[in-house]
């Protein structure tokens, strides 16, 4: 696909950073030490009533815990692509951080490409885009190197 | 605390007309109160549980009832925990029961359900994780049951065949509810020539969205007394659990799970919880238990709940399916009402449409569907954003 003049923008802002290695923006908790995603929209410890959160980069890489995928095209607030291609959803668990997170898979991969345990990276990719933006969230993109690569 | 007694119960059909909610809500009323044989005056408070799809009336579907039933002053309330919404207005109207505030309740849930997903209501609101697991990742809830099913594929080694015959069985018993939207029987072939919808779960394994009410007349066991009513259906504990923190698994609607970095995960699972708060309420344990009606969203998660009420181990829920225990006729018969599979979601209604069933069986009124000599049944059910529910009815 030969690069046009759009714009690249997070779909909503604050939730990772663009770069060639994007990192999820999370929260800290500074006293408990645990940590959440997105970073104001995290559960407590109550067993840590005064704590705060501090803004942080997760790791990039994690373990695909469970993937599926939406055959038919999720209704709105998705903005499905015409046609639309059936996307593929992983929940990943970060090893440091110990929590799972969802998120689309890159295009070109599909269940069958996929297993629990699968190393997988994140990265950003188009959600949606209009005649000036592409839109972005973020994505998993397995690290094996006998995955079929796609990506044009 | 002391247990509650069922007057009566009603139900209007399951199905897919597109009417007002309120019609389904007043003929479901109107049956629980023939049931119970009292008159509307006779109720001193009505509970109703919400329906955040079918505008204001919805919001207020308490006096929303009220007003369909004819305004008389009576004291009323209105409850919302997404699809624990009716259990919730159940606790309610316990509350005000036991407190003495009323002698007798109505409890009553009903909607109108729109085509397709459920999806958020229109808006932008980029602090709702409900709305952004749609627009950032294109969630749906069956993303989610897809997510779980594949997870017991490979810790239990469960099969698609398996989740097919959870739809199989709870088909079967379907036929025989007059209420139950869907009464065909499907084989296997059927289940397995269905689309995919998210794999590895199937059209026919995902529930629907669908019309329907349902409603419960409650009272003080003395009151049911004094009606001439000796020995009722009781109602003896009632969960209505929130999760606890950590927890490790992902569920709807949330992005990530919390993390178990530096607190580790409560042994006992949030699904595993609201079970047993009721056995302890009860005071009895899951092998008193006759008979269940459980949220099957999809055929995968009526699974799960085999283990999470401690029917079976964790991973031996395959085998309490295929050895039959979990049809009717067997040792634990898990909805025998058809469940959501044979419903579909009328989000407000179905956590009440549980002890409707539930009361049917444990009053020997279940026809053909019948479970033999059931006295104990507990319903569970989840609503997302955290509330976990769970009835145990006895008699």
């Amino acid at each position: 696909m030969t690069k046009d003049t759009k714009i690249e923008v997070p779909a909503v802002e604050g939730f990772f950073t663009i770069e060639e290695e994007p990192h999820l923006i999370g929260g800290r908790f500074k006293k408990s030490g645990s940590y959440c995603f997105p970073k104001s929209l995290g559960g407590s410890d109550p067993d840590f009533p005064d704590d705060e959160i501090e803004e942080v980069l997760l790791s990039r890489v994690g373990k695909i815990w469970s993937y599926t995928n939406s055959v038919y095209p999720p209704p709105p607030p998705f903005i499905a692509a015409e046609p639309y291609e059936p996307i593929v959803i992983a929940a990943v668990e970060l090893e440091e951080e110990k929590m799972v997170i969802l998120g689309q898979v890159v295009n070109g991969y599909s269940v069958e490409d996929l297993s629990v345990g699968m190393p997988v990276e994140v990265t950003v990719g188009t959600l949606y885009e209009d005649s000036e933006n592409r839109y972005l969230t973020w994505m998993w993109k397995p690290l094996s190197e006998e995955q079929k690569q796609d990506k044009n | 605390m002391e247990d509650i007694a069922i007057l009566g119960v009603g139900m209007h059909p399951w199905g897919k007309w597109g009417r007002n909610f309120v019609e389904y809500g007043t003929v479901a009323a109107r049956k629980a109160l023939d049931d119970a044989q009292l008159e509307w005056s006779e109720v001193g408070f009505i509970s109703g549980a919400i329906t955040v799809r079918c505008g204001y009336p919805g919001y207020v579907a308490g006096s929303t009832m009220a007003r369909a039933l004819g305004f008389n002053g009576t004291q009323v309330a209105s409850s919302y925990a997404a699809c624990a919404s009716g259990a919730t207005a159940l606790s309610v109207a316990r509350g005000q029961i036991l407190s003495g505030a009323c002698d007798v309740a109505l409890v009553v849930g009903a909607d109108t359900t729109p085509d397709g997903f459920l999806a958020p209501n229109d808006g932008i609101r980029t602090d709702d994780t409900d709305w952004l697991r749609f627009h950032m990742v294109g969630a749906t809830n069956p993303v989610y049951f897809g997510l779980h099913a594949r997870r017991r594929m490979e810790l239990y080694g469960a099969t698609q065949e398996d989740f097919a015959l959870v739809k199989v069985k709870n088909s079967k018993h379907a036929v025989f509810n007059e209420n139950a939207r869907f009464n065909k029987e499907y084989a296997l072939e059927d289940i397995s020539a269905s689309p995919v919808v998210s794999d590895p779960l199937r059209l026919l394994e995902i529930c629907t969205t669908s019309d329907g009410g349902a409603a419960v007349v409650v009272s003080s066991l003395d009151y049911a007394k004094s009606l001439g009513v000796d020995n009722p259906v009781r109602i003896s504990a009632i969960a209505l659990n929130t999760p606890t923190y950590p927890d490790p698994l992902i569920d709807l609607p949330y992005l990530a799970t919390d993390s178990s970095a530096n607190t580790i995960p409560n042994e006992i699972g949030f699904k595993e919880s609201i079970g047993k708060h009721v056995y302890e309420e009860a005071g009895i344990g899951p092998e008193d238990v006759d008979v269940a009606e459980v949220y099957d969203l999809a055929s995968s998660m009526e699974l799960d709940w085999y283990e999470q009420l401690g029917f079976c181990q964790p991973g031996e829920a395959e085998s309490l399916l295929r050895d039959g225990s979990t049809s009717i006729g067997g040792r634990i018969p898990v909805n025998p009402s058809g469940g959501l599979g044979a419903f579909g979601e009328a989000v407000p209604a179905q956590a009440i449409a549980q002890v409707c069933e539930l009361n049917w069986q444990l009053a020997q009124q279940a026809g053909k569907r019948q479970v033999e000599d059931a006295r104990i049944g507990i319903t569970a059910n989840q609503g997302l954003f955290g509330h976990g529910s769970s009835v145990l009815l006895r008699r």
